[in-house]
């Protein structure tokens, strides 16, 4: 009765293509912003910004990046931790050695040296396919896993192999507190998130999403491989390289290489499946899954009286999680996105059954 | 020279592990089309199980007769990894029969996680020993020819001869059995192949089977001489690099691909290793795997596929 | 049969041969395509009918011969030069994109003329919107002519197949081609799917004065629709010319039938 259309005609072809076609919809997000941005912060504990959300909000715009990649152009990429590590390491150096840099700039050239990395490493994507572009990718985590803790020169010859970073302000604003900090990650991921939307939904969307589906036919339309393949690893990279900058600066304040390895790249592309393939929203309910996951795992055995060892604990969360994994690739392959979207169809319908 | 041969033995050795890690990969993508990611971990289980085994049986039993007890392990272990490989067979395989690369791969992925969780809480998480009598000391050869002689670990040169041994005997069942010949109907064709009344399902638990025991055999061979530890299952992330340069399909390809990555880790770290800083070991497989892909992307030995439009 | 107004030579395959390996797909064969007629391929399975049009689109490269489109010779086509010099095909095996709604697909083959760059779509708001728009326009032209506006957001793979093929032909005509390349547009088509179907080739060959070559088993659908037919069998070129003429011709009637020794 609540989510019905009825009424809701379209006279423009522009009000047809909006993001959220529907009233109920754009109300809903109208009311989630007000939230995010106002009631959050001044409701919110430290330990809830600082340990949940902050993080929640970084790893979505990493999954983000990657599901441009991997859910709408088709191209696997386990190596995601690396450019991560490339922007954060990037816009410390860029912060580091030029005096006066601003934050919203060491940024953004932080994603930059992402985005060239990423091409360079999207080349073999021309001309190898899936699995074995998959192992390729591999080849970019470790390559740089080994050169943030062998080239001197990335970690500004740190001593201890890690670096970090001063405080930080933004056009002379502060960012100390917890919620300073998670506004200003809020502001760039939905900055991030509406600017990636557009990408997915125009002309270059297609093109990502039709050589995912056949790149045969779609070279038959006049699309070119290439140009799709490398456009996506760069957008890709760019967004992931600023989630790493991020991560870097904002939620770890210091950092070491072991902070973006492989283990990294497997939690984003799990938030990516999980959450949904090709699907803006999904990065975020993948992200939001997997960061409370742990949490989740951590509480109930206390709640429900049972003692666990540190150990078990984090056995049973690796058996968990892969078991999750599992069972989401059985039953919904399309992830959570799908599951909200049938939800939503169903209330569509509701109180009636069909 | 003499120090340069010693190099290229011991990579020999190590590629020769390598190649084993390896052979599990292609014979699981051989006959169900999986890139089986938890390889790694499948090794991990069983090594795992094998040495607590060997741990357990003589507490339970009083029998303290190693080769005994190290039998009974090594056969309960084999045990062990055939349920494992019937268990994956009917709660993962069989319901993602139809889906595609990437989601089989992420399966495998999951796979991993719990083989890593559950082997550590079933068998424990301290370092456990392997020990089948396999002898440790080192010995020179070709003392003749080279002054001092080359230096060469027993123990490897062991361990090549069981992998080159389990190698041909792989092979032969492949080429000369029926169930072999099946096993490549099912990978070239898994529709196909059942059409003609292949059991898809009984095939595949042969397979994961096969390639459990090889893992088996890796596990023990690599724990005898590292220690059975959680780092194992890193170890395996090298074999991809060598499936990549020897082609997903090829068992010659996995076990010249070992060879060519061990032998090139070795010699990189050495010569070209000093003058980056080092450790450069983590990233040369891959890069080496990469820039071949480049040129060959179907790998050494690999088929080319062909897209029908 | 209507009298169209065929024009001069915009197609000319000479000496085409095409191998996989040991296997000869196209042996030596010439034809040519004029401007506005309907020309019909056809010819047993395993012919190279496909492979024919394969070549003309640059999915193939042909081992000798040489193709020339619009009086530019080449001796290997590219696919994206090919869809720029006004060429669409559709699939024998609807290679349409599964992820994507009809809308979305459709959408794709106006990809060529599409021109803002990233940012500009990145923003959205402005030159790239205005664009989007302007081409849904004439793509939702294109779903009214083919009758397939009740499934504008459905995701492809959910449709039955007789509207598949209708997306197919949708995305081919969205590019605005000059020269469509039809592979098996009515296969698996039922009686009235099939009178559909001619009906749109007909009304897209009469209004925007497309040239059609189209391959087909129908021989119904090939003698009512081409003006000219080329006959193919094991790869060779067994006859050329009307409806009729081909009809008669015994060598294509022993390629259909088998020959009686």
């Amino acid at each position: 009765m609540l989510y019905r259309e009825n009424g809701q005609f379209k006279t423009t072809y522009r009000a047809d293509q909006q993001i959220f076609p529907i009233l109920q919809d754009r109300i809903a997000i109208a009311l989630l912003l007000v939230v995010a941005f106002v009631v959050v912060p001044l409701v919110a504990d430290a330990y809830t910004l600082r340990a949940i959300l902050i993080p929640f909000l970084i790893l979505s715009l990493a999954a983000l990046g990657l599901n441009i990649l991997v859910g709408y152009c088709g191209q696997i990429s386990l190596g995601t931790g690396a450019f991560m590590a490339v922007g954060a390491y990037a816009a410390y150096n860029f912060m580091v050695r030029f005096d006066g840099m601003p934050l919203l700039a060491a940024m953004l050239l932080g994603g930059l040296m992402s985005t060239i990395v990423g091409v360079l490493f999207g080349i073999p994507s021309l001309r190898i396919k899936g699995l074995y572009l998959a192992v390729a990718t591999l080849a970019a985590q470790f390559f740089a896993d080994w050169a943030f803790l062998r080239v001197p020169f990335f970690t500004n010859n740190s001593s201890s192999g890690s670096v970090s970073v001063p405080s930080l302000s933004v056009f002379g604003m502060e960012i100390e507190s917890p919620a300073h900090k998670y506004l200003f990650c809020l502001a760039i991921v939905c900055v991030f998130a509406l600017l990636a939307k557009n990408l997915v939904r125009g002309h270059l969307g297609r093109e990502w999403m039709a050589i995912r589906d056949m790149d045969v036919a779609a070279e038959v339309i006049g699309i070119r491989p290439v140009y799709a393949k490398l456009t996506a690893f760069a957008v890709s990279s760019f967004i992931v390289g600023v989630a790493g900058v991020l991560w870097g600066f904002v939620y770890l304040g210091s950092w070491e290489p072991a902070a973006f390895s492989i283990d990294r790249s497997f939690q984003l592309l799990f938030m990516v499946i999980i959450g949904g393939l090709g699907s803006i929203m999904g990065s975020f309910f993948g992200a939001a899954f997997i960061v409370l996951l742990p949490l989740f795992l951590n509480r109930v055995p206390t709640l429900l009286g049972i003692p666990i060892s540190v150990s078990a604990a984090s056995h049973l969360e690796f058996m968990i999680f892969g078991s999750l994994i599992v069972f989401f690739l059985i039953v919904e392959p399309h992830g959570l996105a799908r599951l909200w979207s049938t939800g939503k169809e169903k209330l569509r319908l509701w109180p009636f059954p069909h | 020279m003499g120090s340069f041969l010693e190099t290229l033995l011991g990579g020999l050795m190590v590629g020769m592990l390598y190649s084993l890690i390896a052979l599990g990969f292609v014979l699981i993508y051989k006959a169900s089309g999986v890139f089986n990611f938890a390889q790694g971990a499948m090794v991990l289980f069983a090594a795992l199980a094998m040495a607590r085994f060997a741990e357990w049986i003589p507490r339970l039993t009083g029998l303290n007769n190693k080769l005994i007890d190290n039998s009974i392990a090594f056969a309960g272990a084999v045990l062990v990894m055939i349920v494992l490989a019937w268990l994956i067979q009917k709660l993962v395989l069989a319901r993602l029969v139809n889906q595609d690369g990437i989601t089989l791969l992420m399966a495998t992925l999951g796979i991993t996680y719990v083989l890593e969780g559950s082997g550590q809480a079933l068998f424990g998480n301290d370092i456990y020993k392997i020990d089948i009598g396999m002898p440790k000391e080192p010995v020179f050869i070709l003392e003749k020819t080279f002054e001092g002689g080359l230096l060469i670990n027993k123990e490897d040169l062991y361990a090549a001869v069981i992998a080159a041994v389990l190698v041909a005997l792989l092979a032969l069942f492949f080429q000369k059995t029926a169930t072999g010949r099946a096993l490549r109907a099912v990978a070239d064709d898994h529709q196909a192949a059942q059409s003609i009344g292949i059991p898809l399902n009984r095939i595949w638990v042969i397979v994961w089977s096969v390639a459990g025991v090889v893992a088996l055999v890796a596990g023990v061979i690599w724990g005898s001489k590292l220690g059975v530890q959680f780092s194992l299952s890193l170890v395996a992330l090298k074999a991809l690099p060598v499936v990549i340069l020897g082609g997903l399909t090829s068992i010659p390809g996995a076990i010249i691909g070992g060879l060519v990555i061990g032998v090139g880790e070795k010699l990189s770290e050495i010569y070209i290793g000093p003058h980056l800083g080092g450790g450069i070991e983590i990233w040369f497989a891959y890069v080496l795997a990469l820039a071949f892909l480049l040129v060959r992307p179907q790998g050494l030995f690999g088929e080319k596929i062909i897209d029908r439009v | 049969m209507a009298e169209r107004r065929t024009g001069d030579v915009i197609l000319d395959v000479k000496n085409l041969s095409l191998r996989f390996g040991g296997v000869k797909a196209l042996t030596d064969i010439s034809f040519d395509v004029r401007e506005h007629e309907i020309r019909a391929i056809i010819g047993p399975n395993g012919a190279g009918k496909s492979s024919m049009l394969n070549c003309i689109n640059g999915v193939y490269q042909p081992q000798q011969g040489s193709i020339q489109l619009r009086g530019r010779t080449f001796t290997h086509m590219n696919p994206r030069r090919v869809a720029e010099m006004g060429v669409a095909r559709t699939f024998q095996n609807l290679a349409l994109f599964k992820g994507m709604s009809v809308l979305e697909n459709i959408m794709t083959g106006r990809n060529l003329k599409m021109r803002t760059n990233i940012l500009q779509q990145a923003i959205r708001w402005g030159a790239a919107g205005r664009e989007e728009t302007a081409h849904r326009k004439v793509v939702e032209g294109i779903i009214d002519f083919l009758e397939i506006q009740a499934y504008r957001r459905t995701p492809v793979g959910k449709l039955p197949y007789g509207l598949q093929k209708r997306v197919d032909l949708g995305r081919a005509l969205a590019m605005e081609p000059q020269m469509l390349l039809l592979d098996e547009p009515m296969a698996g088509m039922n009686v009235e799917e099939k009178q559909d179907m001619s009906r749109f080739i007909l009304d897209v060959n009469d209004e925007f004065g497309t040239t059609i070559v189209l391959i087909e088993h129908d021989m119904g659908v090939v003698m009512d629709l081409s003006d000219r037919v080329v006959v193919l069998d094991y790869g060779r070129k067994i006859g050329d010319g009307s409806p009729a003429d081909v009809r008669a011709n015994p060598d294509v009637i022993n390629a259909y039938l088998g020959t009686v020794h």
